[in-house]
């Protein structure tokens, strides 16, 4: 019983993780129908930047925040260069970038921050265990911060204009520029954002699965099948489906695959998921009446 | 009084293909002005053109101001409200936050909150639904909102593309009522496309009359009203 | 709805082999053999590497170049082929050549059951099954469970083939030529597939999925098909690579791998059949060139190539070597068509 809980919560933690990075992984979906490949890198690119300025003496909040806003210019820099002339290209096309991206970064990490594995500091410890012991500090802190992210953006999506007419330009960029919706802007916001999330998640995790330029790949495959079970379209079903992710993937590799099989729970679940209910828990076809 | 809109030899086209093939019509202020025509005489074109949606040639002036090289999002801001054809709702939203995005471009509160009156005031069963996915709302209400939308940018000039398409005769005819209010009680120009040629030529003050991205005919709307001939062999009727 | 709009077909594709491209292709062909007569022992391997990715290259162009499908995973299927020829001969002594056969099958079993589930859904699932699917297989091949069999993390070793009936040729030379003969048979299985009624049938389902589905082509089962297909060319690839190094080990298969190839398949030109040769030569080459620069090099490299060819020459080497010949023939015939009588 005790394993369990444990892993159930641990489940619960790194499932914090997979879902901040599969809801950026939908929001650049639903507003351009292409999936990020690079999203990975783009956020390990982020967690390098903030070791350098945690080593350069900037107190790690700080740095943190820093971090956010840099990695924020960067997604609007991306869409701006790479994204927006794909546009109207027929998918290999955007693929093939999206994945020209993806070898650039990981490379530029090699070349400037090295190729040796690094560690991360946790900015959460505790005198004494906490919650009887089951989960460590960081991962309280981790699930507490990136829930707070998350909820923070799902704020802002909801109930403010600017989050209104991003996901309007996401839904209906006709009718949103016929709003006088500046469409192209948004969607550079978007990816800033999106940028901005991942980078939060890959500072939260590299405390446990220590740095290097393929720190993300694993996490990126597990994004996908939290995304993908939550419905590809839907954001707050790819939170969803990144915690349902996280713990599952914990509890098969206790107690049914083992651990060295983990990444295979995240091949499985997607086969799965596209063999019984594509659309995923939540993804819906909008109702509509015509 | 000079025209509030003014297109002079526009040409628009999808791809390789031109559909318009330089036409010339204009928008009095305060005038309701009707383009007619059969299906894929160029309509629904010439009106994307305007709000630049699509490749277009010529010259387009809206308020003395040329637009014809402008951003649609631009041309909305400069105060031109276009409903689309196929209404084009955000469906995913609800009916406020569709209303609410009509307004996106505006500052001043008060004057959004006095427009939202209006516009429920004209179309009382958008309130009854405000939570309501836009998405579920029947075509006609969907007009509705789509035309509620439109009038929250506050525009000096309606577009309206085939208002009547897919609706019943009642709700048709509901509609144009309220858009001659909105004519008359706000002094809104309005051009208007239809197929259905005779409810257009009772809203309208001037119309044109298009036919494979030409116009073939243009004049008071009365006047083409009147003539049989031009009313027997393009209107149908 | 054109979001899935590749670069468009070349009109009507001959059904047969034109005297003029024969020609070619025959001299081409002498030419490899003659190679084999000529090169050093380390430039043989390098050369048989080209042809083992041109192998693989080309499974990827007969699924993305003619059903508009993308895969990211292709690394995988190239794994079960060197794997199954790996075990085969060095657990149970089988002759190389027997192993092709099974690795062949193996890989398109693979293909299908992958191909079924994501295929029915678009081209996105594809993507993303692939995805997974690269990023999972070093993890699988190093399982301690099936280490007896796979060799877990050291992998496998094997003998190398000698020529048979006791030709005059070195290992070397034999490998070499064994896989050009292989690659010659699977390249022409592929031309032949794409052309006559299967190929306009692919390319029907890239163009037009509705209007293809409508006209009677079985969508799914086409789709799976040729991605089993696919899978299988690509695995034969996988089993001519495990031959000619004699080495298996986990690592060597990791999404680097479906990575360099789908680079290969882009460079080469995605629906070109002489494409894959060139994007053999590229994957071969290229990684060495680049590795004397720096150790990060060949990924950017890589990176920096697939964003440039998208932008600027998405059809690839192998679409614009097409384009250019066929505007050459074009002007050819303008000045013929001028002469022709007004009143035609």
């Amino acid at each position: 019983m005790n394993g369990l809980l444990h892993q159930i919560a641990s489940g619960i933690a790194s499932g914090a993780i997979y879902a901040s990075v599969a809801l950026a992984l939908v929001m650049i979906y639903q507003a351009t129908h292409h999936v990020n490949f690079a999203q990975g890198e783009m956020a390990t690119l982020s967690t390098f930047v903030a070791l350098t300025l945690i080593h350069a003496g900037v107190p790690f909040w700080g740095a943190f925040v820093l971090t956010i806003l840099l990695s924020f210019a960067l997604g609007v820099v991306v869409e701006r260069i790479l994204m927006r002339p794909m546009m109207n290209a027929p998918v290999l096309s955007s693929v093939g970038v999206f994945i020209g991206l993806l070898l650039v970064i990981n490379a530029l990490d090699g070349w400037i921050f090295g190729f040796t594995i690094k560690s991360f500091p946790s900015p959460f410890h505790a005198a004494h265990p906490l919650l009887g012991g089951y989960v460590s500090p960081h991962e309280i802190g981790e699930t507490g911060l990136t829930v707070f992210v998350l909820l923070l953006v799902w704020l802002f999506f909801r109930y403010t204009t600017l989050g209104l007419a991003m996901r309007a330009a996401a839904y209906n960029p006709v009718s949103a520029r016929l709003c006088g919706v500046r469409v192209n802007r948004m969607l550079g916001l978007g990816w800033g954002l999106a940028a901005a999330i991942g980078a939060a998640a890959g500072i939260m995790v590299a405390p446990v699965v220590f740095l290097d330029p393929n720190m993300m790949s694993g996490i990126l495959l597990y994004a996908f099948a939290g995304a993908l079970l939550g419905g590809i379209d839907n954001p707050l079903g790819a939170v969803i489906g990144g915690f349902v992710v996280g713990v599952l993937e914990n509890l098969f590799g206790a107690y049914v695959v083992g651990t060295e099989l983990k990444l295979t729970v995240a091949l499985m679940i997607i086969v799965a998921v596209l063999l019984a209910r594509p659309a995923g828990l939540f993804g819906r076809a909008v109702q509509s009446r015509v | 009084m000079p025209p509030l809109l003014e297109a002079r030899g526009l040409t628009a086209g999808y791809g390789e293909t031109d559909v318009l093939h330089g036409i010339d019509f204009a928008v009095e202020q305060g005038g309701v002005t009707a383009l007619l025509g059969a299906n894929g005489a160029g309509k629904t074109t010439a009106l994307r053109a305007l709000c630049g949606m699509i490749r277009r040639g010529g010259e387009i002036a809206f308020a003395g101001a040329r637009i014809d090289r402008a951003a649609t999002e631009d041309i909305v801001r400069r105060g031109v409200g276009h409903v689309p054809d196929g209404r084009g709702t955000f469906m995913e939203l609800t009916v406020e936050e569709n209303l609410r995005l009509g307004a996106y471009t505006r500052r001043d509160r008060a004057g959004v909150a006095a427009d939202m009156a209006r516009v429920f005031d004209y179309f009382p069963r958008l309130k009854e639904r405000l939570r309501q996915q836009a998405g579920t709302l029947s075509g006609g209400e969907q007009q509705m909102l789509a035309i509620a939308r439109a009038l929250l940018v506050k525009p000096r000039l309606l577009l309206l593309d085939e208002p009547s398409f897919g609706l019943a005769p009642l709700i048709v005819r509901d509609i144009f009522h309220i858009l001659r209010r909105i004519n008359t009680e706000e002094r809104m120009s309005i051009l208007v496309v239809e197929q259905n040629a005779s409810l257009a030529l009772d809203l309208a003050d001037h119309a044109y009359l298009l036919e494979t991205g030409r116009i073939v005919v243009s004049g008071t709307a009365e006047a083409i009203r009147r003539d049989e001939a031009v009313r027997r062999s393009y209107l149908g009727y | 709805m054109n979001a899935n709009r590749m670069p468009p077909p070349r009109p009507g594709a001959p059904s047969g082999l034109s005297p003029a491209q024969a020609l070619w292709m025959g001299a081409f062909l002498a030419v490899m053999v003659g190679l084999a007569f000529f090169a050093d022992s380390y430039h043989l391997f390098q050369l048989t590497m080209v042809v083992v990715y041109a192998v693989s290259v080309l499974g990827m162009t007969v699924l993305t170049g003619y059903t508009g499908q993308i895969s990211l995973g292709h690394g995988a299927f190239f794994a079960i082929g060197s794997y199954t020829t790996a075990i085969l001969m060095a657990n149970d002594n089988w002759p190389y050549w027997a192993t092709l056969p099974v690795a062949a099958l193996a890989s398109a079993l693979v293909g299908f059951l992958i191909g079924f589930p994501a295929l029915r859904l678009g081209g996105l699932y594809l993507a993303l099954t692939t995805f997974a699917l690269a990023v999972s297989v070093p993890q699988i091949l190093k399982v301690n469970a099936l280490s007896d069999l796979t060799g877990g993390v050291q992998g496998l070793t094997m003998d190398k083939p000698d020529a048979p009936f006791g030709l005059p040729l070195t290992g070397d030379q034999w490998i070499y030529l064994f896989s050009l003969g292989v690659g010659c048979v699977v390249f022409l299985l592929a031309w032949n597939l794409t052309r006559g009624r299967t190929g306009r049938a692919m390319l029907a389902v890239r163009e037009q999925p509705v209007a293809a589905e409508a006209m009677g082509v079985g969508l799914a089962a086409l789709k799976t098909r040729t991605f089993a297909v696919s899978a299988m060319i690509t695995g034969i690839g996988g089993a001519l690579s495990a031959i000619a190094v004699q080495f298996v080990a986990p690592d060597s298969f990791n999404f680097f791998l479906s990575i360099t190839l789908f680079v290969g398949l882009v460079v080469g030109g995605v629906d070109s059949i002489p494409g894959a040769l060139f994007g053999g030569a590229f994957i071969e080459f290229i990684p060495n060139i680049a590795n004397d620069i720096s150790k990060a090099a060949p990924g950017a490299i890589y990176g920096a190539i697939l964003i440039g060819f998208m932008f600027v020459l998405p059809r690839g080497v192998g679409g614009a070597v097409v384009g250019l010949i066929r505007r050459l023939r074009d002007r050819g015939g303008r000045t013929r068509r001028a002469r022709t009588p007004a009143g035609e």
